[in-house]
């Protein structure tokens, strides 16, 4: 447990020049190209003398590598800034957006977990049948098939040709989200305040968005389960677990699926960058009030300090993400030492 | 080295084009169903490109062509699959748009294989320092949403054909780094390169002739796959509106033009510009993964 700690924060400091290297590029990017927040916010048309003014109040006219020194300093201190354009802390708007996302990424994935590892072990048990060659070219499709085009296609059966779902928003018209909102999960939310009928409100939004990130992220799980399963059918403990006469649902399910289990969640981790792109194109089909929204709002306002904040939050999301990982990872697996 | 067998063969493009027959005949036997994944995506890939290259022999319409036909006309008669809200149609935008989306994610693989692949060479052949920098920043890159980065990159660099490219292609450059790299630390490895050493091959000899060759099968594969994966971030962008400039025709612009019309029910106006996009993506992956069966048995089952 103590090595474990150990690697843990040595994970965690690595994160650092992960988190430097992108803000770099996007600092010096966001910089070098015309446009900028004052210009942004003024117009191109604004008095000379007001745009140095302005500039000089945000900052703007001191020298790049002075501005990306003292970002650097200020981010030190745990402290994202202020928005350029707006009258509020950076934070403000990502605490606000930020849980919308993480709700919709986290029920997109275990709809991607729960069709790709059945669908996947079943395939593998059946190898080279017409079911895993179907199961495998489902897999396929679905990879190719774009996020946003599953939604709007969802939203075209479900949404209007049927009318039995929404295709916007997190909550429908007749539900205050104020009436509940405390930590930004309106599913948790609306629990924590016992109310039935926001909550079915709030889960009738959500499932056509997570069905449309979890149906196009399934076929990479079917494929890593199916390749992990096949190898395991393979193995002497399954071989060891037949002889032993157990029924043959229980070694293909039990024991060769438990032990694909670590290799799909090794990965998870490592497609969780995925799942977050397939998230913010799931938010702009299903007008969804999330992190996509915000990033693509304020990179066109020139809101430096915002979009920066944005892309650090988004960096240790994924880091958090692969460290969970690798503490389920140990935990989970004896073999594993650090 | 030269493989004496072949070399007394006599050399007739008569018997090279009969083995070649024979093999095309055989393999479907030798590899079984990747074969037929294979020549699936072989024919869609083929297919599109020659679609690319004679646009004008599929479709008599003008993709801009605002009086091509009532507006809104479903699938039907003259207008294969209809017309959208300007009266263009539909078909004749699919065709044409297939030079956009199929230009840009070519060149965004070619860009970043070109980038990634001899900085993988560099880093996994030279190792110390460069490699440990080289190694942090790419994994960076790479395991941030790649979307998520070309969004800011094409966003903050406006709407244009190259501009769409580059951002597509930062993105990519870890994909091929990292495999790259990786195969050079274990063929580095090998006797044979210890062998060349030891004759006194020079560095970039050994580089060149003899780990190069070995890496550069498997990244076209890779090269394969990445096109499918470029097809659909150029999609995205395009359809989040950070695209091209209007007036070219471009699926991922049709299908963000057609979501407007959703509620109304032409239905036509979404489902054919997406079907493109999946189906030319499909081609380059089962293309990509028929091959990796074929070149490498192992390589698909892990």
């Amino acid at each position: 447990m103590k090595n474990l700690m150990r690697y843990l924060s040595m994970r965690l400091l690595l994160t650092i020049p992960m988190l430097l290297i992108l803000l770099t590029v996007v600092f010096i990017v966001m910089r070098v190209i015309p446009g900028d927040p004052v210009s942004a916010m003024l117009g191109d048309h604004a008095p000379v003398k007001f745009v140095a003014e302005k500039k000089h109040e945000l900052g703007l006219d001191k020298p790049i590598w002075e501005q990306y020194i003292d970002y650097l300093a200020q981010l030190s201190r745990f402290d994202l800034g202020r928005s350029m354009i707006l009258q509020e802390a950076v934070t403000a708007p990502i605490l606000e957006k930020l849980p919308a996302t993480i709700e919709l990424t986290l029920t997109g994935l275990l709809v991607a977990l729960g069709i790709g590892i059945p669908l996947g072990a079943w395939a593998a048990k059946n190898r080279r049948s017409v079911g895993d060659f179907t199961a495998r070219l489902y897999g396929n499709i679905v990879y190719c098939i774009p996020v946003f085009w599953m939604g709007l296609i969802l939203q075209m059966i479900f949404g209007v040709a049927f009318d039995w779902l929404p295709i916007a928003g997190r909550v429908g018209s007749r539900v205050m989200s104020s009436d509940f909102e405390q930590t930004g999960f309106y599913l948790v939310d609306t629990l924590l305040k016992a109310d039935l009928k926001a909550f079915t409100d709030v889960a009738i939004h959500l499932i056509l968005p997570a069905l449309t990130l979890g149906i196009t992220l399934s076929g990479i799980f079917l494929r890593l389960t199916r390749a992990n399963m096949l190898d395991n059918l393979k193995s002497d403990f399954v071989l060891a677990a037949r002889a032993r006469g157990l029924p043959e649902g229980k070694v293909v399910y039990g024991h060769a699926l438990g032990n694909a289990f670590v290799p799909v969640l090794t990965m998870l981790g490592l497609q969780f960058a995925v799942l977050l792109s397939g998230a913010i194109l799931t938010e702009t089909t299903f007008s969804w009030p999330g992190m996509g929204r915000l990033l693509l709002e304020r990179i066109y306002l020139r809101d430096y300090p915002t979009v920066q904040g944005i892309i650090v939050i988004f960096a240790l999301f994924v880091s958090v993400i692969s460290l969970l990982v690798d503490i389920i990872h140990a935990l989970i697996d004896p073999r594993v030492k650090y | 080295m030269k493989n004496t067998r072949v070399s007394q063969l006599p050399p007739s493009p008569g018997g090279l084009l009969n083995r070649a027959l024979h093999a095309f005949s055989t393999a479907g036997k030798t590899y079984g169903a990747e074969w037929y994944i294979l020549l699936v995506g072989l024919f869609i890939v083929v297919f599109m490109i020659f679609m690319t290259a004679f646009p004008w022999l599929f479709t008599s319409f003008n993709p801009s062509d605002q009086d091509a036909g009532p507006q809104l006309a479903a699938p039907g008669g003259i207008h294969l699959m209809g017309t959208d809200n300007l009266g263009r149609d539909i078909w004749a935008r699919m065709v044409w748009g297939a030079q956009t989306i199929l230009g840009v994610a070519f060149a965004a693989a070619l860009i970043s294989s070109l980038i990634g692949i001899p900085l993988g060479l560099l880093s996994g052949f030279v190792g110390g320092p460069l490699d440990r920098v080289l190694s942090l920043t790419m994994d960076s890159v790479y395991s941030f949403p790649g979307l998520i980065l070309a969004i800011a990159f094409a966003a903050m660099m406006g709407p244009g054909v190259v501009n769409i490219t580059l951002a597509v292609a930062v993105i990519y450059i870890p994909t091929y780094y990292r495999l790259v790299r990786g195969q050079t630390i274990s063929i580095r490895e090998e006797l044979y390169v210890e062998a060349a050493q030891v004759l006194g091959a020079k560095r970039w000899t050994i580089l060149g002739r003899y780990i190069f060759p070995n890496v550069i099968a498997t990244t076209v594969v890779v090269f394969s796959v990445n096109i499918a994966d470029a097809i659909m971030t150029e999609a995205a962008l395009s359809y989040i509106g950070l695209g091209l400039p209007a007036g070219m025709p471009d699926w991922g612009m049709d299908l963000s033009m057609g979501k407007k019309f959703l509620p109304s029910g032409s239905w036509w106006l979404i489902t054919f510009p997406g079907m493109m996009i999946m189906t030319l993506a499909l081609g380059f992956t089962l293309l990509g993964e028929g091959l990796a069966e074929i070149l490498n048995p192992k390589l698909l089952e892990r």
